[in-house]
């Protein structure tokens, strides 16, 4: 389908250019195209979209909901496209279904620290520089583009992050081994592809997430083999 | 309606463990048989579903994103309050419950925000055992900053994520209680209705947003943690989909709503652009620590902010409100905005916005000392709006950004529905009329991670009320109720959007319910809302149907409850003739522009019962006793 966007100021965001699209289908009557959004400053995650062949648009460090117009040309023709990847199977128009990636978490990405009976926060002391590497792991907000973008519809960068987040801190060596072992059967459980490492999904991350983590979870993965 | 807040008796400090003495408890191999609803997975809703799930209790839990991790606690940034008193700098549990009480103006409860106070220590164990990243000093110890309101650092934060890293401690959590099959999350469904029976409230009725169904779940609790009603103004800093939809149909089944017009504006956002703003960001307040703010002095002065010279801007902060400057409270600041642009002196697009200028700083300390404190702030800024703001100034303007007020509950967390109980933004409790800087993700913690698990066995334990079945007539009537409003939604076939009318909405509130509000500006509001809600019925086109993911559709649900509930805000902000905290009359103000109390008339919580179809609302009031503190002039000079 090929929609007019009409009177699209350079300070919309390509999500408010798309309101004024449905706004505009709406009032002829018509069916607006669904998307997926919410707390459109760049953090939530819910938002998608493939532009242009580029999952969340191709500007570095940002999500779909922070890109604006002002950087496409007047009259130029924008292709849109949902997340493309078996394991996101589409709902609707350009909303999928990221449900795979809870499952993930579910399967070891926590500390099983349950509530009360926890010691004192300054008894457990942590680096400072890897506390910072550990955030820089924990940035992730779960969009999928690293996946989107993946010629594998590989989910390495998404769960290498947890996995880092966690191994780099001294509240997850308890379960270390357990957990890489666990989220990544249930990763490929997911159908994700495997990683040839092509660095893509580093490139598209609306939260700049290093590659290097996945290096970081490969080392994990086998350490964590080799132990069993 | 008789509203008792259950305060245990005794002194403050001891009301909290008296209480827990004082509550029933439920056995532990009988705790799986109780099954709890838990309606939002924000920090609340998570830490209250994964909470309750590890003590054994059977749990349901319901958002309507795509996962619970999206909730909008993602989005706070700032930080975390705690009385860790780790810098050694004078910080107590006391103290951090007297700046509370006093943000609020006082108008919270005592009891309630003593509890938080010392809970909030209990939070910051609990997050560093999760494994939440916070910020570390080199000595491998926690590292803390200061915030607004206060004289202590106090405030834990991950970088200016602190929300998000929170926000997925608590999802993780849940996440593990998912997995382990204690609780069930339904993600993509919206709550449309409490149902009660016997006068309890024992399930929810709830619509699948991709399939359209419509379904009943029964439990023997209820818990709303659903978040805040700052979209009432169609623009704020609040996620699209924040609603006051759970709220406000739960009020229509009974639960009181207590102090609606207790709502906050945050000075620093970026201004609108144009009729297509779908929502505002706000930025750190700290930039006002070496930005200054300034307007033309001239009305429509549209040259570049550079070429107008040093004596023809106005650095109205500074010029009003000499000892404070720009960094005067967050309400004043707003107020002072607002005037400029009324009088025709605002800045940028619309002349919505006034300038916050870093020229002075940089040249006393550097661009690079400006880049090392807020470059991020200064990336985020000019990704939104395509300016540098080293170069030239920013443009900043007040956005709607929290609530307040909420549905009433006791000290308990339970709302006038006995069953129902109410967490997070979503209640009323602790903050009065103003919060404070990074207490609001200490609120959502303490309520989910330890207040909720210990009141709600109490209940469990003293009423008998058994779980209905979901064919019981209630849940059925309920159904049928939601399907007809569905129908009628489909059946108006108008000729306006829904978006036409929620921005309609917000610009009548904003205009006349928003910073400032006065008896003739209400009286209009009051006026309007009802003509608008009219013209809504009769003129709104939701396209599709009710049986697929139809955004429309939801969005026309949200904005109908909104245009009832911005009929209550009003009438309890013209109830309200004082000003307190976020609530500005402008009849009553002190001779520098601050809120001006009225202790012997209106020293009382404000909740609303729901009077029927097209019949008044009744105010019930609760007195606010201060056993501890003294209520005083809030200054901060």
């Amino acid at each position: 389908m090929t929609y007019e966007a009409k009177e699209v100021s350079p300070d919309m965001s390509f999500l408010e250019m798309l309101d004024v699209v449905n706004e505009g289908l709406l009032e002829k009557g018509e069916e607006p195209v669904a998307f997926d959004s919410d707390c459109r400053e760049g953090i939530c995650g819910m938002c998608s979209l493939v532009i242009n062949g580029i999952p969340h648009g191709g500007h570095r460090g940002t999500a779909t909901c922070q890109l604006h117009m002002r950087h496409f040309r007047d009259g130029q023709t924008i292709t849109i496209e949902p997340w493309r990847a078996r394991s996101f199977p589409v709902i609707k128009d350009l909303v999928v279904n990221r449900s795979a990636f809870d499952r993930i978490i579910q399967a070891g990405g926590f500390t099983s620290a349950s509530t009360g009976g926890t010691p004192d926060a300054n008894s457990i002391l942590v680096s400072k520089e890897n506390g910072d590497k550990a955030m820089d792991a924990a940035a992730c907000i779960a969009c999928g583009a690293c996946v989107a973008v993946c010629k594998n519809a590989s989910a390495m960068l998404f769960v290498s992050a947890k996995v880092s987040h966690l191994a780099l801190l001294p509240q997850g060596q308890v379960e270390r081994e357990q957990r890489v072992l666990s989220m990544v059967r249930q990763m490929d459980k997911e159908g994700f592809g495997n990683c040839t490492v092509t660095g893509s999904c580093e490139a598209v991350c609306p939260k700049e997430i290093s590659l290097d983590f996945i290096a970081l979870m490969n080392r994990e993965y086998f350490k964590a083999l080799l132990k069993k | 309606m008789v509203l008792d807040a259950k305060i245990p008796s005794g002194p403050l400090e001891r009301k909290w463990d008296k209480g827990r003495f004082e509550m029933k408890l439920v056995n532990p191999a009988n705790k799986r048989k109780f099954h709890v609803i838990v309606v939002g997975s924000g920090l609340a809703g998570a830490s209250a579903a994964a909470t309750l799930a590890e003590l054994g209790y059977s749990v349901s839990c319901f958002c309507f994103q795509d996962s619970p991790r999206r909730a909008h606690s993602i989005a706070a940034q700032g930080g975390i309050n705690a009385a860790k008193n780790y810098p050694n700098d004078g910080d107590s549990v006391y103290r951090l419950f007297y700046d509370t009480i006093k943000g609020g103006d006082f108008r919270s409860r005592e009891a309630n925000v003593y509890r938080l106070a010392q809970l909030s220590v209990n939070i910051i164990d609990q997050c560093v055992a999760k494994g939440v990243p916070f910020a570390r000093e080199y000595s491998g110890y926690l590292a803390n900053r200061s915030f607004g309101g206060a004289q202590v650092s106090r405030t834990f934060y991950a970088r200016g994520q602190t929300g998000q890293q929170l926000l997925l401690g608590a999802y993780q959590a849940l996440e593990r209680q998912i997995g382990l099959g204690t609780v069930k999350m339904f993600p993509r469904t919206e709550m449309l209705d409490v149902v009660t029976v016997d006068g309890h409230a024992k399930g929810i009725v709830v619509r699948d947003l991709v399939t359209g169904e419509i379904s009943s779940h029964s439990g023997d609790a209820v818990i709303l943690a659903t978040g805040g009603y700052s979209n009432v103004f169609y623009l704020s800093t609040n996620a699209r989909g924040c609603n006051v939809t759970a709220s406000w149909r739960a009020y229509k089944k009974g639960a009181a709503f207590a102090n609606p017009c207790y709502t906050q504006i945050h000075p620093t956002c970026i201004p609108v652009t144009g009729e297509h703003q779908s929502k505002l960001t706000l930025m750190s307040e700290s930039l006002r620590n070496d930005g200054r703010v300034w307007v033309p002095k001239k009305k429509g002065d549209t040259r570049l902010p550079k070429s107008i010279p040093e004596d023809e801007r106005d650095y109205y902060l500074e010029r009003k409100y000499p000892s404070f400057g720009n960094l005067a409270p967050r309400d004043i600041a707003s107020r002072a905005a607002k005037e400029v642009c009324d009088e025709g002196r605002g800045v940028g697009p619309g002349g919505l916005g006034v300038f916050l200028d870093f020229a002075d700083a940089i040249k006393r300390l550097s661009v690079e000392v400006i880049r090392e404190r807020y470059s991020n702030l200064f990336d985020m800024y000019q990704t939104i709006t395509g300016e540098n703001a080293y170069e030239t100034p920013m443009r900043i303007y007040p956005a709607l950004h929290y609530t307040m007020g909420g549905l009433w509950v006791d000290y308990h967390l339970m709302s006038s529905v006995p069953g129902l109980f109410v967490l997070g933004e979503a209640n009323f409790s602790d903050h009065g009329a103003n919060r404070l800087g990074a207490s609001a993700l200490m609120q959502g913690l303490a309520d989910g991670y330890f207040v909720i698990p210990y009141t709600i066995g109490n209940y469990f334990a003293s009423s008998k009320v058994p779980r209905p079945s979901t064919s019981h007539p209630e849940f059925k009537k309920t159904e049928e109720n939601i399907r007809a409003l569905t129908n009628k939604f489909l059946s108006i076939k108008g000729k306006r959007t829904v978006t036409f009318f929620h921005r309609e909405l917000g610009k009548l509130m904003w205009e006349n319910c928003g910073m400032a509000r006065s008896k003739q500006s209400l009286e209009l509001a009051l006026k309007r809302i009802p003509e608008l809600r009219r013209e809504f019925w009769e003129d709104v086109r939701v396209t599709g149907s009710g049986q697929e993911l139809n955004q429309t559709l939801e969005h026309a649900g949200r904005v109908a409850d909104f245009m009832e509930f911005a009929e209550l805000l009003c009438m309890d902000a013209m109830m309200r003739d004082e000003s307190c905290g976020g609530h500005f009359r402008v009849e009553h103000q002190t001779p520098d522009g601050e809120a001006q109390r009225d202790d012997e008339h209106f020293a009382f919580v404000g909740a609303w019962e729901y009077g029927g179809p097209d019949k008044a609302p009744i105010l019930h009031k609760e007195p606010l006793v201060y056993e501890e503190v003294k209520m005083s002039q809030r200054s901060y000079k």
